[in-house]
Formats: C-alpha cells, structure tokens, sequence
C-alpha cells in the first residue's frame, strides 16, 4: 500500500481547475492553428484568430478562458494499492474544487435544487466525480471544467440491433445540426457506442479528452471518427455559427460491449474551450 | 472591417444594419440571464418599474466570472440566448432594442424584432478574457443576490460583436451555414 494524504488530493484539485481554466492544451491550441489554416470562411478564420487572441489574454493575465468555468468534473484512476489518508477522498477532492474556484476567481455556477430554488451552492460544489479503480499505487486526477452551453446539446439514443453504422452516423450529424451554433463550435464530438444509457455518455464524456485528433485504436472505429467527422464538417455551420468548413475539430468514438437487444450511442459536446488538465499522485 | 457602434442603438443605426456586419459596440450595455429575465417579466406583469428603463436599451446574456482585483470584470463572455426566448418578446414589446449573446433565437423572437425593429448581436462565445478588455466599468444595479447573473451596467468601448439578425429579418446564422453546407441531402 502507498499513502497519499487527502491535502495532497485538495492541493491538486485546486491547482488543476485553476490551470485548466486559463491555459488551453498544447493540442487543442494546435488543433484550432490547424484550423485557421484551412478553414474556408474569412469570418470563420476571424472568429478562430479571435478564440486564440484570448488564449492568449487568459494565459499571461490568469484570466478565465470562459466566464463560464463549468460543472467541476473529476475524473481518478485509483490504484488499488492507494490508501487515503487524513480524510475522506471525495471530501478531499470537493475542497479542493471550493478552493480553486475561490483563489482562482472562477466563477461559481452550481445550484443546490434544479428544479425548484435553484440557490447557488457559492463554490461550485458538489464536483461530479466518476472513479475507475486501477492496478498499480498512484492516482490520476483529471479535472475538466465542462460549461453548460456545450453540455446542453448532448443526446442519447437506445437503437435498436437493426440500426447500423449508417445510423450512427446520421444521430451524431442530426444532434450536431441541431445544436448549432449553441454549443460553440468548433467542437470535439465525444461518441460513446454501447454498453448501457449511462455507460454510453460516461464514454462519450471521457473521449473528450483523448489528444485532438488522435484516431481509435481500432480501424473500424477510426474510420467511423473520420466519416462523422466529414459529414459534421459538410454542414456548414462553422466557428461560431457564422457559417463555415470548421465545424468540429475531431470526433472521439469509444466502443464497448452491450446487450443483445441494444445499441445505446451518446453525444456529448466540447466546445473549443476544451478545458482539462491532469496529474498523477 | 467593422463598424463602430453607439450604445444605445438609434433607429437610423439599426436600420444600416446588416446581418454579417462585424461591429464595434461603444456605450451603455445591461446584463441580464434566466433568472433576471425571469424576474424582470415579473414586474412587468405586477405593473412594477424595472430596475433600469428598458426602452432603447441593449441587454447582453452574460454572468461574468469573478474580478480580480483592480480590474472592472473578469472573464465577460455570452451565454446561450436561446434559453431568453421565452422572456425576449416581452422585453422587445417594452422598448428594447438590441440582445447580445450566441446560438440562434426562436420565430418568436425574430418577429418581434421585425416588428418591433430591434437587433440581434453575437459575441464569441468562450473568449470571455478577449471580451473582457473592452469593459471599462461594470455595476451591479438589481438582483445583488443572484451573484453572477445579477443585472449589471457595463460601459464598454470597441466590444467586438457580429449581426446575427437584423431589423430587416435576415439571419446569420442560416444564411452562413447555407454559403457552406456541402451535404444537404445526407439529413
């Protein structure tokens, strides 16, 4: 067994939301880079000047990338071989989430009752937190500050075994047409395929933070990526909406094992601010 | 190039308006989101002043994230407009005459402005920090309790925005994603 004290566990939460918050990652940057190189809309490619001039603003001012600094997602791979020390691990890792969003200046966007006295929780609390138990002694802690616009436009549809790849594709290119210009393109398109309902989004949500771009594993899935991707881009949607060839930075398929009678496939939106950051304990 | 701006909108500058015009917005502006504009159709139905007079005036949907010290806001981008629908056609029959924010705005609303000859603008969404620059001061003016989506009195200069609809009833949003659709016939 390693120790790993839970201040270490709020230390790191607190610092990863405040860093992912003003910094973009090093490929998402190179992703939308890419893009005003290719984009074909002169608007579009202003819209992409404008989203990386204010990279870098939030960067050299540790201002906010987004006023809209998320729900506080968590996601840990814990060794099973890690002992928690000083306190209860989820505890640990909501404090840290108060603490960054307080020293950070991010902005607090939780409320307690969602449909009744929807009354501000003050620090963001509670994170949503998804833990996937792991061989070995260390634990990864992953934060991604998710915003509301993007998270608002996910879909799950429970196919059937008749449907096929075509009709993958056509629920992920329908959800993005009609998400539109909501969820601030250009987008990464997480798709989980199977499982469950939940498992589908879980997969959805956690392909979102593959390195842009970088293709499944697996061939027949891969090509899956590209062709939603080709059809996503054919929409003529563009950075922001304002019409152009720059719809979606990637699509991330994951795939999983599912019951004889399903075909659960989930669509969970990033917007350009895709946020996340991550350390190993 | 993009043209500049005065807040409040005139009726002569709403009319030289055209969806696809990049402006530059230099004035007054007032926040407001859900639960403001919730509250705001409250008083109107009451027969209750609003906390601001409405008539002429441009409200921005944004809750900005906390200011540093020393500065007038923090991160200041737009949140999606669509969920003010409900709330717009009420504000427009009172007076209002331009909306700030992103995503598209219902039938609903897009006749009101017709009707009513008001404008449609978007901020990018997600450069709150590239927005914030052209804040100069910020105010909290009503709902101190609701934080973030408290209405708020921005004076900006230069606030970088782009048409979406127009008095005259175009729309950015379908004609530029028309100029760019290769795959009409796949849905």
């Amino acid at each position: 067994m390693r120790d790993i004290a839970a201040e270490e566990v709020t230390d790191a939460v607190s610092h990863l939301f405040q860093e992912a918050c003003y910094h973009l990652p090093g490929d998402v940057l190179g992703a939308l880079k890419q893009a005003r190189e290719t984009e074909e809309s002169p608007t579009g490619r202003e819209v992409l000047d404008g989203i990386l001039e204010n990279a870098r603003i939030a960067a050299s001012e540790q201002i906010p990338l987004c006023q809209d600094t998320g729900t506080a997602v968590v996601l840990l791979e814990l060794g099973q071989e890690v002992h928690v020390t000083g306190g209860d691990l989820y505890l640990a890792i909501n404090e840290g989430v108060r603490r960054g969003y307080d020293e950070g200046y991010l902005r607090k966007s939780i409320v307690l009752k969602p449909y009744s006295a929807r009354v501000n929780t003050k620090d963001n609390t509670p994170a949503i937190i998804h833990t996937d138990i792991v061989p070995g002694d260390r634990l990864k802690i992953t934060v991604m500050p998710k915003g509301g616009g993007a998270e608002n436009m996910s879909r799950l549809a429970m196919l059937t075994p008749a449907s096929g790849r075509q009709d993958i594709i056509d629920f992920v290119v329908t959800a993005v047409d009609e998400a539109g210009s909501n969820p601030c393109p250009p987008l990464i398109i997480g798709v989980g395929i199977g499982g469950t309902a939940e498992k589908a989004l879980v997969l959805a949500k956690t392909a979102l933070l593959r390195t842009v771009g970088q293709p499944n594993p697996d061939a027949e899935t891969a090509q899956l990526e590209k062709d939603i991707l080709r059809w996503v881009n054919g929409l003529g949607i563009g950075p922001m909406g304002y019409g152009g060839t720059t719809t979606a930075l990637a699509v991330h398929a994951e795939v999983f094992p599912c019951h004889i009678t399903s075909l659960p496939v989930a669509v969970n939106l990033q917007c350009h601010s895709a946020r996340h950051k991550e350390t190993v304990l | 190039m993009a043209k500049k701006v005065s807040l409040p909108l005139t009726d002569e500058a709403l009319e030289g308006l055209r969806a696809g015009d990049q402006v530059r917005l230099s004035g007054v502006m007032y926040t407001a989101r859900d639960i403001a504009h919730k509250r705001l159709t409250e008083d109107l139905e009451q027969g209750k002043p609003l906390p601001f007079d409405i008539k002429g005036q441009t409200i921005y949907y944004m809750g900005p994230s906390p200011a540093r010290p020393g500065q007038p806001i923090g991160a200041a981008g737009p949140t999606t407009s669509g969920r003010m629908d409900i709330y717009s056609p009420r504000l427009l029959a009172e007076g209002l005459k331009g909306m700030i924010g992103k995503g598209r705005r219902s039938p609903e609303v897009r006749d009101a402005m017709k009707k009513y000859k008001a404008a449609y603008f978007a901020a990018i969404g997600g450069a709150g920090a590239l927005i914030s620059r052209s804040v100069r001061k910020s105010e909290v003016i009503a709902y101190e309790d609701l934080g973030a989506e408290a209405v708020r009195r921005l004076e900006v200069e230069d606030f970088p925005a782009m048409v979406i609809n127009d008095i005259h009833g175009a729309d950015l949003y379908q004609d530029g994603k028309a100029k760019y659709r290769k795959n009409n016939d796949i849905i």
